[in-house]
């Protein structure tokens, strides 16, 4: 027994459903708040656009799940008392205010076609925090003393980064003629790609500490994830370019999946933290790593245990 | 993110902030080897800071019925039987039949690095005068995110309801504050006790002085001392836990005497203050979020079909 009568050694995170929920639709705020910048730009305004709305949508909805997650939701303007660079929640929840206050402005504007240039500012705001949106939920769970959430600090950013610029551009080829979603299209299955290949590379590199990623709901989160991306991308590259129905049913599976790809991640950070074995054995094979050569001053067993 | 987490043994910005009001860092030592498992610091605790019941239910393990540390436990101890003998002679024969009781009261470990301080997005959770850890409950949101950033599993969320004639806002259906009290609890090692002068209730409460308070350097000369003494009359497995500022979280300010490997208590062997990874973590965020923005921009060079 590696642990006192096998109870974990951390705490579950307390955080409920609205918590991954949030994580996809930060992410495809924050993306959609990029690729409708570089859409305008490049003189795609239909894509600029929605993809504008889109993310205006995410945004207004982002909050309202962190609202309804707190113990104490009445109390949820306490997130701006301070700024903390040492807290990813504080940090990101000035980044999510900027984000969201930019893109719900530059979309209200947009609808109203008044103040040219006070949207285009917004419109840069919001891209410019759309993309640390996106990622810093990643900085926010590996900042946790949550083994397979902390170890795999180095992958997480980038795998919440592509989930994020598939989400927005599979949302975007749903409201978007095909004509005009190039662009959607790409991001989508460039993303879907990296994503996939990042989280097997991530599982591999975390050896022992990547189970909890492949067992249980996480598992099956993960299953969902791959399966709807890799097939939604495929509907996408296809009949896609073409067929508005198809790049409908394309974009919608390649959501669905980033929503199961938060998922599993959460549900991993979960896993791990209620089995002490993923807390206990890493940290014992760090000390006796670093005890090695040394010689051992303390009497008595060191493995005895009920 | 000047101080944060540098392996100085002294919490970050404390005690300077404090000026004149800056108090003798003050901790507990926990002498498990002196414990008799007489739970009078749990009971202490409760009463003194009103703490409410978390259950009765008999689990079956050894005497201890509490389990954890919790948001309505914030002492607790452990029971372990082992089959090991209590001394070890150097070179001795082995005992067949032999048996310890090993009882050790855990409690809040007051970190020089704390990571639930650090992530705390409200400020709720501060640094005391007196270089202890303690939430400030009229500003805690019931964030949670202390709960999971904690090494050692101590803060919980708190789930009572906050008054049954009080029922919970309800709007479009979702239950605002979910009735319960919702925001996370830990021990404050008697803030309000060491306000006044007095010692913090469990220490006061222990019969055996198994829990001994004072100013951290004078716990940690004696508690030298005491595993000296130990260690020459060959007790087993005896070590201190959480005494050496150079460990991953700064030395803790509640630290312990043990027999065993801390993993047999419950406690994890090499805690770490993940915050010391931030300035790295956040770098890694800042490429991700610069490939995002260069991954749409390539995504458009194909051109709009």
């Amino acid at each position: 027994m590696s642990s006192y009568y096998g109870r974990p050694v951390l705490k579950e995170p307390v955080w409920q459903p609205e918590i991954p929920w949030y994580f996809f639709t930060g992410g495809l705020a924050g993306a959609s708040g990029v690729l409708s910048l570089v859409a305008r730009l490049s003189g795609n305004e239909t894509l600029a656009r929605r993809s504008l709305y889109v993310g205006a949508a995410a945004d207004l909805v982002s909050p309202a799940l962190l609202v309804s997650d707190l113990g104490r939701p009445e109390r949820f303007l306490n997130m701006f008392r301070v700024f903390k660079v040492t807290s990813p929640m504080s940090v990101g929840s000035w980044i999510l205010g900027v984000s969201g206050g930019a893109s719900t402005t530059a979309a209200l504007l947009e609808a109203t076609g008044r103040l040219k240039p006070v949207k285009y500012a917004a419109e840069l705001v919001s891209a410019l925090s759309g993309a640390p949106l996106a990622t810093y939920t990643a900085t926010l769970v590996s900042d946790t003393a949550i083994p397979v959430w902390h170890e795999a600090r180095k992958e997480l950013p980038f795998l919440f980064g592509s989930s994020a610029v598939a989400s927005a551009g599979a949302a975007a080829a749903i409201v978007v003629p095909p004509a005009e979603a190039g662009p959607a299209r790409r991001l989508a299955l460039g993303g879907v790609v990296v994503e996939n290949v990042l989280f097997e590379m991530m599982e591999k590199r975390l050896g022992m500490l990547g189970e909890p990623y492949t067992k249980g709901e996480a598992g099956k989160y993960k299953k969902l994830a791959m399966g709807c991306t890799v097939g939604g991308a495929a509907l996408l590259g296809t009949l896609g370019r073409r067929s508005r129905v198809a790049a409908a049913a394309g974009g919608a599976l390649v959501l669905a999946g980033e929503a199961a790809l938060r998922w599993s991640v959460f549900k991993a950070g979960f896993q791990s933290a209620r089995d002490p074995k993923y807390t206990v054995d890493p940290q014992r094979e760090r000390v006796s790593r670093q005890s090695d050569g040394r010689s051992r001053t303390q009497p008595g067993s060191s493995d005895a245990s009920v | 993110m000047a101080g944060l987490a540098e392996p100085t043994g002294t919490p970050a910005a404390w005690p300077d902030t404090y000026g004149d009001d800056a108090k003798e860092r003050v901790g507990f030592f926990t002498d498990t080897s002196v414990c008799i498992g007489c739970k009078a610091c749990e009971v202490a605790c409760k009463e003194w800071n009103l703490v409410p019941e978390d259950g009765l239910v008999w689990t079956g393990e050894s005497y201890d019925n509490t389990s954890e540390l919790g948001a309505n436990t914030w002492r607790h101890v452990a029971f372990i039987e082992q089959n090991e003998p209590l001394h070890v002679e150097p070179g001795g024969e082995e005992q067949v039949d032999a048996l310890r009781w090993l009882m050790s009261s855990d409690v809040c470990k007051h970190c020089t690095h704390a990571a639930c301080l650090d992530v705390c997005p409200t400020g709720s959770l501060f640094r005391t005068e007196y270089g202890t850890v303690v939430v400030q409950q009229d500003i805690c949101n019931g964030c949670g995110y202390c709960v999971p950033a904690c090494p050692f599993g101590v803060l919980d969320k708190r789930h009572i309801p906050r008054h049954s004639a009080d029922p919970p806002a309800e709007i479009l259906g979702l239950q605002l504050g979910k009735k319960e009290d919702g925001r996370v609890w830990k021990c404050t090692l008697c803030y309000d006790r060491l306000k006044g002068g007095h010692e913090p209730a469990c220490a006061k409460a222990c019969p055996t002085d198994s829990i001994q308070f004072g100013p951290l350097d004078e716990l940690r000369e004696r508690a030298d001392k005491r595993l000296e003494k130990l260690q020459a009359e060959n007790w087993n497995g005896a070590r201190l836990y959480g005494r050496d500022p150079d460990d991953g979280v700064g030395g803790f300010g509640a630290f312990f005497l043990l027999l065993d490997e801390p993993e047999v208590y419950g406690l994890p062997p090499d805690p770490v203050v993940t915050t010391r990874d931030l300035p790295e973590m956040w770098a890694t965020a800042a490429v991700a979020a610069g490939a995002i923005v260069l991954g749409v921009v390539a995504g458009f060079l194909g051109g709009s079909r």
